[in-house]
This record gives structure tokens, sequence and C-alpha cells, in this order.
């Protein structure tokens, strides 16, 4: 049977099929649909979302040595979190298959920087599959967990945005069950640090029967042409590319990138005259062919690192054409950088921060947006949970004026340690937390404090309040999102406060289901009431825009009844639907 | 690659450029084509651009699921200044701007009413492309819901591709929940005829 799949989900389907038993992950784009469809559609796989993905990772590792097939799922910088269990697996290897995707992100589409996580997976000597298409984002996480089991190491299968969220025809199988592996207590084996020289070497054995094992494994597949001029060595979804564009050109296409095939690739290479390694992100192939002393190459120094690769790229790059560019010569092409949603509670926190002249240490979540136009009200932003740290820090530079915004799943993944810090080391620390109640940016997905877990059922819900106060915080206050003078209030307060202080400013995140759900009666212009002052308009919410007469007109369909813009009219013209009638 | 029907998609987040893109490509797989398709978008949230391509074919498999600038049979605007940010990627030939009139003005721009390019259909008509303007939401709000736009800029691009009026009808059917279903089939009969 044939499905039309995402990557991602043709990941999910994969590792169901492979007989999972067990899923952890954080959401991160690309990677966050996995976990999304496990639980939707193979909730057998027992997928969950973890508080952060070095948790994720530790879960993982647990159930697999407990003798459970396990996928952990996170994008490449999670894979910073999760990298201090991530390095030390390998030196005691699983028992059940344990495949680990680290979701790169070339392009940055919704990430703070590019990173080739191979590079990762060849520090911590782990396996690295890279498929080219659905089908094989589907195949290899079968074949990787099989892999996993037969040299009991971890495996790492790297996925890039364009094969994650692309779709495919899908070949789909059947779910086999997987017989428990046995876990015997051996701490000669699972306690690393006391036996760490004992372990080293079996770390370079697994290495050597891996490396051995990618000469002929099947995961790499070399597609010969009778004319030897050009020869292309590839990996992931340029593979597609190359088909594309080169298509008369013999291909190696390396599905297994790390460890790489020394006597495949020093043999593909003799045949051809010259040879293009063609893959995105960093020269990890092209770096270790030239190692190998390979010099008919050609690779990055014209196909370049940054940004992902396309058909258009290779061909202009390779000569072979010159794809036209976007219209912007004459004629005015504004960008359209995304923006907080109608009836978005962070809108109101920014404002209020843009009023108060602070200086913003943000964090990751929708509310990087703060630092846009019309708000520019978030000063620094670099990686989840750094707002609470680089707030201390501009402190001690003499910045006490800085405010420190975080979510609430940012300030569980990465704010809790920052947050004691700032206490025990005497910080005026002003903390915001954005309670939204949603790891919002991904899609709104379920976190410690929201009181569901993945599967959407009731969970134990974090007490943010009572847990700030247990670290120390002299003055935690709660305010509701959509009060635009109680934030200012609470703010000035907190900023005063002579200790640590934290606001949590709630409101639920309007993508939420209940959210949607609700019968919203919507807010109305009065016209005879309005002046046409425009106080409205500088609540910048999209629902509000222009009637011919210059009226602000409210869209009925998308208003949240936030009554935000209601508080802002001077002339109070701006009244709820059922009111006015 | 000529064997390959490659379709551009672009709208702002919200829209439903995404779902139309989606019926595209399972009509097309119903139809026995291989498909491919792929979204860009910026950080995951609503406003933004959102572009999505679909590319498929009979004869060979489709590899590449990203449409290359200049190839595009169609390229499908559902506001007019995301049209004129992909109407690079028609083929100046053979391909066909549908776009949508109407106007959305990015909300996170500094002083974007003033300088929203009103005259973008005429600028890209000056440059030799075939430009249909479609009042896709105007009719839309007739039939009683504005959000419909994209399902009749899917009619009137159904008039464009090999692919039957029943198999569309089936893939509406199958995809559309069952209260939306009569309102959409009348958008997607309607941007048909448009294009009469």
């Amino acid at each position: 049977m044939r499905e039309f799949l995402l990557g991602n989900e043709a990941i999910a389907r994969g590792a169901w099929e492979a007989g999972v038993k067990f899923v952890s992950g954080y959401p991160g784009t690309p990677s966050t649909e996995i976990i999304e469809t496990l639980a939707t559609r193979f909730p057998e796989t027992n997928p969950r979302w973890s508080a952060n993905e070095k948790v994720a990772f530790e879960e993982g590792m647990g159930a697999a040595i407990g003798g459970l097939r396990v996928l952990v799922t996170m994008k490449h910088v999670g894979l910073n979190v999760a990298a201090d269990a991530f390095m030390v697996f390998p030196y005691s290897g699983t028992n059940g298959g344990f495949v680990v995707i680290s979701a790169d992100d070339p392009g940055m589409h919704s990430s703070q920087n590019e990173q080739d996580n191979r590079y990762l997976a060849r520090v911590a000597k782990v396996p690295v599959l890279e498929p080219s298409d659905a089908q094989e984002c589907h195949d290899f996480i079968i074949a990787g967990l099989e892999l996993s089991e037969q040299f009991k190491s971890p495996v790492m299968l790297r996925t890039t945005t364009r094969l994650a969220h692309h779709k495919g025809l899908v070949e789909v199988g059947e779910r086999k069950e997987v017989e428990q592996k046995e876990f015997v207590r051996d701490a000669k084996r699972f306690s690393v640090p006391i036996y760490r020289l004992a372990r080293r070497p079996e770390v370079e054995k697994t290495l050597n029967a891996l490396t051995e094992y990618a000469e002929t494994c099947s995961f790499n597949r070399i597609e010969h042409n009778d004319n030897k001029s050009i020869g292309v060595v590839t990996s992931g979804i340029a593979y597609q590319y190359v088909k594309e564009v080169m298509p008369e050109a013999g291909v190696l296409r390396l599905g297994m990138t790390f460890p790489l095939p020394v006597n495949l690739l020093r043999e593909f290479c003799s045949q051809y005259e010259t040879v293009y390694v063609i893959e995105e992100g960093e020269p990890f192939i092209e770096e270790y062919m030239r190692n190998l002393g390979i010099t008919n190459l050609k690779g990055k120094e014209i196909f370049g690192v940054i940004g992902e690769y396309s058909p258009g790229r290779l061909q202009q790059a390779l000569a072979l054409g010159n794809p036209p560019k976007p219209y912007t010569e004459g004629v005015n092409l504004i960008p359209r950088p995304p923006m907080m949603c109608v009836g978005c509670g962070h809108r109101t926190v920014f404002a209020a921060l843009r009023q108060l002249k602070v200086t913003v240490s943000g964090d990751i979540g929708c509310y990087t947006l703060g630092a846009l136009p019309p708000y520019e009200a978030e000063h620094t932003t670099f990686c989840m949970g750094a707002s609470i740290g680089v707030a201390v820090g501009l402190e001690q530079a003499g910045h006490e004026d800085t405010v420190a915004v975080i979510g609430d799943s940012t300030f569980i993944h990465a704010g809790i340690p920052p947050l004691i810090d700032a206490v025990y080391n005497k910080s005026h620390l002003t903390l915001v937390i954005l309670d939204n109640s949603a790891t919002g940016m991904t899609g709104s997905q379920q976190n410690p404090a929201s009181g569901k877990n993945v599967m959407g059922e009731d969970a134990p819900k974090l007490d943010l309040e009572a847990f700030c106060r247990a670290t120390g915080v002299g003055s935690v206050e709660v305010v509701d999102t959509w009060q635009r003078k109680g934030i200012v209030n609470t703010l000035r307060r907190a900023i005063a406060y002579q200790g640590p202080s934290v606001v949590i400013a709630r409101g639920a995140c309007q993508q939420l289901p209940e959210m949607k759900r609700r019968n919203v009666i919507p807010f109305v212009v009065e016209e005879e009431l309005c002046t046409q002052c425009d106080a409205c308009f500088k609540v910048w919410c999209p629902a509000i825009t222009r009637t011919g007469q210059n009226f602000p007109v409210i869209a009925a369909n998308e208003c949240t009844s936030c009554t935000v813009c209601a508080q802002v009219c001077p002339t109070d013209a701006i009244k709820l639907a059922e009111v006015m009638v | 690659m000529s064997n390959t029907i490659s379709l551009m998609f672009a709208g702002v987040g919200g829209q439903g450029s995404l779902l139309i893109a989606e019926l595209t490509s399972l009509a097309a797989v119903s139809a026995g084509f291989d498909v491919k398709q792929t979204e860009v978008h910026g950080v995951s949230q609503r406003g933004g651009s959102v572009e999505t391509h679909v590319r498929f074919g009979r004869v060979a498999k489709v590899h590449s699921p990203i449409v290359t600038p200049g190839e595009a049979l169609a390229v499908i605007g559902l506001e007019k200044l995301e049209a004129l940010r992909f109407a690079h990627y028609v083929n100046a030939k053979e391909g066909t701007i549908l776009v949508n009139d109407y106007e959305l003005i990015p909300g996170s721009v500094a002083n974007a009413e003033k300088i929203y390019p009103h005259e973008a259909i005429d600028f890209l008509k000056s440059k030799g492309l075939r430009v249909i303007v479609l009042p896709a939401s105007k009719i839309a709000r007739d039939l009683g819901d504005g959000r419909m736009a994209n399902v009749v800029l899917l009619g009137a691009l159904s008039t464009l591709l090999p692919i039957q009026q029943e198999t569309w009808d089936k893939t509406l059917k199958l995809r559309i929940p069952a209260r939306y279903l009569e309102g959409n089939l009348k958008a997607f009969q309607a941007g048909r005829e448009m294009m009469n």
C-alpha cells in the first residue's frame, strides 16, 4: 500500500512498523511532526514530549538498555542539549535498537544557526544514516534500528528541512512486534565513568566494524554511467537535485555518511575524470575524501556551505543554467515576516516593555517576534534558556535595567538552572514568564505547564509560581496577559523590587485546540463613537483593518475577543458584538 | 524535467495555500502521477509568506520536490504581493500566473500601508507574463465564506492541469470536512467557470 507522506510522517510510520515501544523528544522544527504523528496515529509506540532533549535522550537510553526499540527526536540544536548523554552512550552501547533523529535546518528557516550534526556524530563515534526521500525516511528508520541492534550502537538518522518537510509516495507495511531484549545488571558496562578505561577500546572496535560494514552496506548505492567524465558523490536530499540537474552523471549515493567507506570512495573516484561532492551543509564527506588523498574533486568551492541547496542552485554552480531571480527592480517587493497571531497574549507584554524602555533579554519562541517592528522591544536572543543568564551578565556589566523574557516551555526546558543561579548569586533579575500553556512556535504542543500530555490526556500541571518561590525568588506576581495596564504596573513593581522578581503573564495560546473551539463573541467598532484616533491600530492586531471611510473594522471570524483594542479605545467605540445589537 | 509539471502556490499564513497545494497533490496521486510536494515558511507561525511547491509527472520518477524558478506551469497567488514575490517561478513562455484580486498589508513591516506595491499586477504584465487576475475572495464571500478564496483559485487552476473533473471532486470529498464540502464544491466550480 502506498501513502502520500511527509518525510517526518514516514519516519513515524517506519518506527511503528519496526516495533518501537518508546519514543521521546522535544518539539523543534523540522522534527516536530514525528511525535505528533505517532501520538495521533500510532499510540502503541508510547510517545511523549519530554522536558528537554537531554531528558528525552536519557529516557530513551534507559528504555533501550532496558531492552525496547526506541526512537528519540529533536532538531539539530536539541542535540547540543542532549550532547552529554549522546557522547557517552556508545561507551556502554545499547540492547534494544536506538535511533536518534537529528533534524538539521540548512537555510535556518526556523533556527538560530546552521549546524551540520554529522560532526557531532563523528565526535560521539555514532553511525549516521541520511535518507534521500520520504520512502527512505521510512525504510532507513527500520534498517537503522536493526543496525543499532546488530552493532549494539546508538544510530543517528540525520534529516534536513527539505527532507523532513517534503511529501512523497511511500510504500508502507504493517507493524512487527519485536521481543524485548534482556537487561542484565552489569555495572562494568553501564557505569561508564568507573569502568571507562575498559569500555574505551570497545568504542573503537565497534567503529572499526561499522567502517568495514560501510563498504558493502545497502545504504550506499552506485549508479554507474558509461560516460566516465563526471561522477558525483552525494547524500540526503541533494541526491534528488543531482538526478534532476545531472541525469547523465555516475552517482555514488551515500546513505550512511559516518563512518565512510574508504575503498568504495577510492574505487568510485578512480573511475571518473572529475568527481563532484554535493552535500547540503558542511564539507563533511568532501574533507574526508580529500584526507584520503583523492584529488579529482570539486565541492564546496563551487556549491558553497551556506543555506539550502536546490536544483536551481546546482544549475547555477555548474553553469548549466541561470534561473530567473525575484522581481526587485522597478517594484517594491517588501518582505512579509510572520507576526504574532490575532489575540496573542505576548503582544501586550512587548508593548509594555517598549513603553518602559528597558533592555530586554529574550529567548527562543514566538516571542522572538518582539524584536521586529512594531515592538522592537527585544534586544538579545541566543538559544534556549539564555535570556536569564544573559540578563544576569548584563546586570554585572552595569545594565541593571535588563528584563529577561522567556516562555513557559522554554523556562522548563532550560530556564530553571539559570533562575536558581540568579537567586544564589544575588542578582536583581527581573524575569517575565510568558505562560501560554503551550510550546507555541512549533505548533502549540503540550508541556509540563499545560496540564496535558502528548496524547491530550490530563497530566500533572507544574505550578510555576510555587516553583519560582521555591527557588528563593522574593517577588512572584501573576497577571492576566490581556490586561494592558495590569502588565505595565506589575512590571514596574517587579523592576523596582530589590532582589530577584518573576512576573508570570498568563493567558492561553490562541492556537490551542480548546481556544479555537471556544464560542467567541467578536468585538465590533461603533462608527458613531469612533473619532478615528487610530489608538486601536497601535495594538497591531492583524484582525483590525480600515474601511474605505478610514474607520477601523474588526474581522469577526478572526477576533478572539481578547479585549485589548477595547481597552485602548478612548471613546469606548469598540464593543462586544451582542452589546451592539 | 520537461515531463514534470511544476506548480508554485504562494500566500500568507492562514490563507490556505498549503491546503490547495495538498489537494492538487492528492488529485495528482489519484490520477496516477508520481508526486512530490514541499512547503517553505519562516518561523512556524501565522501571517508570514508561505510557499508550497508541487511537482508531478507520469513518465519518469519525480526527483526534486523544489520547483526551479522559470519552470512552473502556474504560479497561484492568493494575495498580490505574494504573487509578485514568487512570479519568477513561472515559465515565462508557457506558464500562467493566477492571482487573487486581494491585498493584505504586512503587519510587521514599518509603513507597510504606504510602501505596498499596489501596481504589482501591471508590473508583471509589463514583463510580458501571462497574468490572470480573479476576484476569488469576492466570489468566496458571495458564496458565504471569504476563506474559500483558495478553493476558487484551485478551481481555476484545475482547468490548466491534466486531471479529470471527477478526480478533483473525489479528492475534495475525501479531504474537506462534510460541513464545509458543499460550499467548497461550489467555490471550486465557480473558479472553473471563471476560466471559460
